[in-house]
């Protein structure tokens, strides 16, 4: 299968007042058609800088390398108003907070049209049509009088299910959703979850789902890519990924979390927080943090090769070498 | 006698030209030294409310609030009286509510001098140790909230909490804005402090698996009210009232199998307006004639156990709702 989405040794540089720092650095993924795929890993990672890139997002004075290539275009080297076609059009985003990616001022009408119409071509009536069918997709109750309603009159999960039907409404290809469920609460989240997947299942979209919960990313993604310090650390399915981590930072992660069997017992807590993007350990960046840290980690960054189906940027194998005493 | 403890406890918002909000509609809890009660909800269920006015930042309109047996009275001009400072709170960001602009022993230091809890040579060595307590360098001290990570300065703000020797620590959403490592570190700081200073705490929190991992005690708010209490493990074992068992059903599982999360329908109804009869009988699945009708009190149905549920009653075998349920339909069926 073709991806959808092919991504190639993307590189971002940001400037900060001490020069320019490297927070995304060479980074490879795939996309295929219909699928979930994952991005998980802490914040300051590199997981929002890397898709802000594709879309041409990023703060100003940043400079990026690599390729992006989406339907046989490269997204990164595409010029501005081209980018523009697609941006909105076929690849399409979803952000945190729903509050601050609708507009206070401009009635859900307004908002699920104004792109519409520009980009399809649709006249007044049309476009209202198409936002109607596009609440009714996303379940917003009463879709006809919704659209002359404004954000703040919605819940936040009715405001993020707006947000993705603003996102939906001129029918991506690709939707990219940026910790889409982190604002909300749990029984909200589930909500927002079981919508995703029916979009998937029920009209093909392709989900590009960024998130720090391993726990949403295991009820959906199909796979699954661990960024630490703006590199993957370990890809694969989600079930080889999340079921059996390989990576000692993956397998840290899923430690850290309560687990449903030992509530007696203290949480694993990582030790220390992850690097900044002008501080990153040479060699492995996770080696002062991985209890499993050998000479060879120091020296030289391990490079991401596969292993078993799944991809691993590590040269000990946890599940070889067994729990460190 | 607990530490702190809230008694029928109702909170008001005013709101001009419209009737009140009532954000805690008449709730009660207990907060012992050295024991961790969590309190979970949805958003808009009041317990950020509650846990206000058992600090005494916000006034109740009825009920009381008391600790070590004394009247907790809402902050006004006047100073807090000295023997509430053994009640302290941490708030969520710990990006706000430190102060960028002085150095982290001061702000440490600031509860030692104002309340005269150590001398001034005495000062610099409670402050190294009231840093340590919280896994943290002697050398922080010097530093500036800025320099510091999320989960390091949710610790700092925990050491000044500390200063002033509390039994109690009401904290609002401590975990909320850290990553998994950082609030698994601070997890275990609560469990720690609780155990080793005997410290009670009031967490506050969304995140139910956390909370889980954490409390000793769970109560459950929905909408301004306690819906249900229990120890933490007999809670997840075994929910009494729906609403702990959707709450339970819609955390995701880290596991990689691709296991859904239930969904709960609906959302939470404005306070100003609430339901008739049982506050969460519109979303909840078992719902029967009685429940639009007839609020539920909270009551006690074994030691330590508690909800507010017409399925659940007093003496009746403990089983959940969906096994209550059944057996209702059941037995009005062959009624009929």
């Amino acid at each position: 299968m073709t991806p959808i989405l092919d991504v190639n040794r993307l590189r971002v540089r940001l400037p900060t007042p001490d020069g320019p720092a490297t927070v995304v650095d060479g980074i490879d993924y795939r996309v295929e058609p219909g699928e979930v795929f994952g991005i998980a890993g802490e914040s300051g990672s590199g997981k929002t800088m890397s898709v802000l890139a594709l879309m041409g997002l990023l703060p100003q004075g940043a400079a990026v390398e690599g390729q992006a290539v989406f339907e046989g275009q490269d997204l990164l080297h595409l010029p501005p108003s081209k980018l523009r076609r697609i941006c909105g059009r076929e690849l399409a985003m979803v952000f945190q907070d729903p509050m601050t990616s609708l507009h206070p001022m401009l009635s859900i009408g307004t908002q699920l049209t104004e792109h519409v119409r520009q980009h399809l071509g649709l006249g007044r009536r049309a476009a209202a049509e198409l936002a109607v069918e596009t609440l009714r997709e996303v379940r917003i109750p009463d879709p006809e009088s919704a659209l002359n309603a404004f954000p703040h009159q919605f819940s936040g999960g009715m405001r993020q299910r707006i947000a993705i039907a603003v996102a939906l409404a001129c029918r991506p290809k690709l939707l990219i959703a940026d910790e889409p469920t982190t604002a909300l609460d749990v029984t909200v989240q589930a909500g927002i979850i079981r919508l995703l997947d029916r979009l998937r299942t029920e009209s093909g979209l392709t989900i590009v789902l960024i998130t720090h919960d391993l726990g949403v990313l295991s009820s959906i993604a199909d796979r699954v890519s661990v960024f630490y310090a703006g590199r993957v650390v370990e890809a694969g399915t989600r079930i080889d990924v999340l079921g059996h981590p390989r990576h000692p930072y993956t397998r840290a992660l899923l430690d850290a979390l309560p687990h449903p069997e030992a509530t007696a017992t203290p949480l694993i807590a990582i030790h220390g927080a992850p690097p900044t993007p002008r501080r990153i350990p040479p060699g492995c960046a996770f080696h002062p943090r991985c209890s499993y840290v050998q000479a060879s980690c120091r020296e030289a960054i391990p490079p991401l090769v596969p292993v078993n189906g799944r991809a691993l940027a590590c040269p000990v194998d946890p599940l070889r070498v067994g729990i460190p005493g | 006698m607990s530490a702190l403890e809230l008694t029928d406890v109702v909170v008001e918002y005013e709101r001009r030209g419209l009737e009140p909000v009532r954000a805690v509609a008449g709730a009660s809890l207990e907060v012992e030294r050295g024991a961790i009660v969590g309190l979970v909800g949805e958003s808009g269920c009041g317990k950020s409310t509650l846990a206000r006015a058992a600090v005494g930042m916000v006034a109740p309109r009825s009920g009381t609030v008391s600790f070590e047996g004394r009247e907790v009275k809402p902050l006004t001009r006047g100073a807090r009286p000295h023997e509430l400072v053994r009640l302290q709170m941490v708030f969520q960001n710990p990006f706000s509510s430190l102060n960028p602009r002085r150095r982290v022993g001061e702000q440490i230091g600031d509860a030692l001098a104002v309340l005269g809890l150590a001398s001034r040579p005495q000062r610099a060595g409670r402050i190294a140790e009231l840093l340590e307590q919280v896994g943290l360098p002697q050398a922080a001290a010097r530093g500036y909230p800025h320099e510091f990570s999320g989960g390091q300065r949710q610790r700092i703000a925990i050491a000044r909490a500390l200063a002033a020797s509390p039994s109690v620590i009401v904290l609002d959403e401590p975990l909320a804005s850290l990553d998994a490592s950082a609030q698994a570190q601070i997890a275990n700081l609560l469990v720690e402090l609780a155990r080793e200073l005997e410290v009670g705490l009031l967490l506050i929190s969304h995140d139910l698996a956390i909370v889980r991992h954490v409390a000793d005690t769970v109560a459950v708010m929905y909408l301004g009210l306690i819906a249900e209490t229990a120890p933490t493990s007999e809670l997840w074992a075994m929910p009494l009232h729906p609403y702990s068992e959707a709450l339970i059903a819609a955390v995701p599982h880290a596991d990689g199998s691709g296991t859904m999360p239930e969904a709960l329908p609906g959302e939470v109804p404005d306070p100003s307006r609430p339901p008739p009869g049982c506050r969460f009988h519109p979303r909840c699945p078992y719902a029967f004639d009685r429940c639009p009708s007839e609020e539920p009190a909270l009551v006690a149905l074994a030691p330590a156990r508690s909800a507010a549920c017409w399925l659940q009653q007093p003496g009746a075998t403990l089983a959940t709702p969906a096994v209550k349920s059944a057996s209702r339909l059941a037995s009005t069926r062959s009624a009929e």
